[in-house]
């Protein structure tokens, strides 16, 4: 007797049916369906107001859906909508099972508290109380996420936008999440930075084993970590599949002009 | 005309200066506050003949209490005469015809600014204090109304940040008077600015607390036999002003909450605040029998729920900056 093939079986751990949301008249995602498996690199690629922001958005759950579902294959969340939880479930689901890294750090961090505190705040949160313990598990995300330590306990507003990308980053880690979300996380920085901010996340993901959904509308940043992409077009999903596959070989016209522009 | 013209007359105020219905309505609010311990309870605050932030909160709440039959003891700052003390008393002695004392043991209604009195309260009393600025959060969220949800949310991440961040800087908790506690296991709530000395005094004590801010028109209390705790890490123990090398000036008495009072010589002296216990100490002192209750802190300065308060120097390990 054969078993079937064992990809067939494994249940995705981020999956979204049929997203809608609209701002007034604009509708800005439309039946958008998304899996990811756990350990997979999801890239969304778009221009900018296609709506791959706002998926993200909607994936932190940071904003009230329209219409879809969403579930991740977590042990006491499993068949449960996601977007039903109350504030509370919701804000358990957020600190504890979802990292989110911004383009723009002042949306993720506490610039007047030290990056070392920016991490520790997760940590406090779920009622971590030891002052040892706090100082011991930051260190170890912001080491993670190569941060230099000796800096630790600088505030981000003096630090520079690749080591505030990389505070994120720890702050997103710290808990272990399975899913970690990144809002065209190296956007904004230069080439040589961008590279090793790169790096550095892709480590993370083979270390860690985490999910990752990335946006960008960089196609490089898409190429070196992304091992799916989807690409999106007027709140559409228009193409998706292996990353080779979609960069190499488009077949829809929008992908096509997409990768030829790169080019 | 004379000013004995010009002026209302007393039988022209309601009973206690506040009109019954704002009576009512603050009572409600109390029972509302000891109902659900260190929540903000709004209520509205009314005009009264002293300003606002000159002690209209407690007042108000006091004025709705008194009764013919009370006590009434005012405290500022520790003392019974100082200018603000000796204003409300007499004005809350007029108002409701109740009995007045420095006494602490003596006192039914306990109206205090910024200090607890040294002498232990027992059941069946109230310590009204004072609070300019109830809301703990304010320093970390300005938008009340975010504040709000976060009280609700019980989402006091924040609170304990800043603690982390004084830490990290400074090694120690900065905070002095007004340390945030949680009361309850709920709520975290401004113990109005008490020096840190009083804040363990909260704890599960026998009297009732009401802190009431009459500019920012809230109420909260803390009821009797309540566990308050202030914000610690568990390795960074929470201390007490250290003034274990302060000697009381005139009675030579140690380890009770004392003022500095700087000298001609550039050097200190130490006088104990709470003047009601001063002068029952000088008193005894020169052999006239009085009753003093038993104090928060004994003369080695433990305090008297054993085990409450640790010193740092009595903490096993020091953590690492």
């Amino acid at each position: 007797m054969l078993n079937p093939p064992q990809i067939n079986k494994r249940v995705p751990l981020v999956s979204a049916r049929q997203l809608n949301k609209s701002y007034g008249r604009l509708a800005a995602v439309r039946n958008v369906d998304i899996e990811a498996y756990s350990g997979e690199v999801l890239g969304v690629v778009g221009e900018s107001g296609s709506g791959k922001s706002t998926v993200l958005r909607l994936l932190n759950l940071e904003e009230a859906v329209d219409s879809g579902s969403y579930s991740l294959d977590i042990d006491d969340l499993r068949g449960k909508n996601l977007f039903d939880l109350d504030r509370f479930d919701r804000r358990a689901v957020q600190v504890h099972h979802i990292g989110i890294v911004y383009q723009n750090p002042h949306l993720g961090l506490r610039m007047r508290y030290s990056s070392s505190g920016n991490v520790a705040e997760r940590l406090l949160i779920t009622g971590e109380r030891t002052f040892a313990t706090l100082r011991e598990k930051s260190r170890d995300a912001l080491s993670a996420s190569e941060f230099p330590l000796d800096r630790m306990d600088d505030p981000p507003r003096v630090l520079s936008g690749g080591m505030q990308q990389r505070v994120q980053l720890a702050k997103a880690i710290a808990l272990k999440p399975r899913l970690l979300l990144l809002d065209e996380p190296t956007t904004g920085l230069d080439v040589s930075i961008q590279a090793t901010v790169l790096d550095t996340l892709k480590r993370i993901q083979r270390q860690r084993e985490i999910t990752m959904i990335i946006v960008s509308h960089d196609l490089g940043v898409i190429r070196t970590l992304a091992d799916r992409v989807m690409v999106m077009r007027n709140g559409r999903v228009v193409e998706q599949g292996l990353t080779d596959q979609i960069l190499e070989d488009p077949q829809d016209p929008y992908t096509q002009q997409l990768v030829h522009a790169k080019l | 005309m004379t000013l004995h013209n010009l002026v209302h007359q007393k039988s022209g105020y309601s009973y206690g200066f506040l009109d019954p219905f704002a009576k009512r309505e603050l009572r409600r609010r109390m029972l509302k506050g000891i109902a659900i311990p260190g929540c903000q309870i709004p209520y509205a605050s009314r005009e009264l003949p002293i300003a606002r932030g000159w002690g209209t909160g407690g007042l108000q709440v006091t004025l709705s209490l008194a009764g013919p039959n009370d006590i009434i003891k005012v405290i500022d700052q520790g003392a019974d005469d100082s200018v603000n003390a000796a204003n409300l008393r007499r004005f809350i002695k007029r108002m409701t015809g109740a009995a007045t004392t420095t006494d602490t043991t003596q006192a039914t209604l306990l109206q205090s600014r910024h200090r607890f009195p040294e002498e232990r309260l027992h059941e069946g009393q109230a310590l009204i204090l004072q609070v300019p600025d109830p809301e703990p959060l304010r320093a970390v969220e300005s938008d009340m109304a975010k504040s709000r949800i976060l009280h609700a949310d019980a989402d006091y991440g924040q609170m304990w940040l800043v603690l982390y961040e004084q830490l990290v800087q400074f090694g120690r908790y900065m905070q002095g008077a007004s340390y945030p506690v949680m009361v309850h296991d709920r709520y975290i709530m401004s113990p109005s600015p008490i020096p840190r000395w009083d804040t363990p005094m909260l704890h599960q004590s026998a009297h009732l607390t009401l802190l009431s801010a009459g500019r920012e028109k809230r109420l909260y209390a803390v009821p009797p036999y309540t566990n308050v705790f202030p914000l610690e890490f568990s390795d960074m123990p929470f201390e007490v002003e250290d003034q274990r090398t302060w000697v009381s000036h005139s009675t030579g008495v140690r380890n009770k909450f004392m003022t500095e009072i700087p000298q001609d010589d550039g050097a200190s002296s130490y006088e104990l605040s709470d003047t009601s216990y001063l002068e029952k100490i000088v008193n005894q002192q020169h052999g006239h029998p009085n009753t003093i209750a038993p104090t928060y802190y004994d003369e080695d300065g433990q305090f008297y729920h054993a085990g409450y308060l640790k010193r740092r120097d009595d903490a096993e390990s020091t953590p690492d900056q």
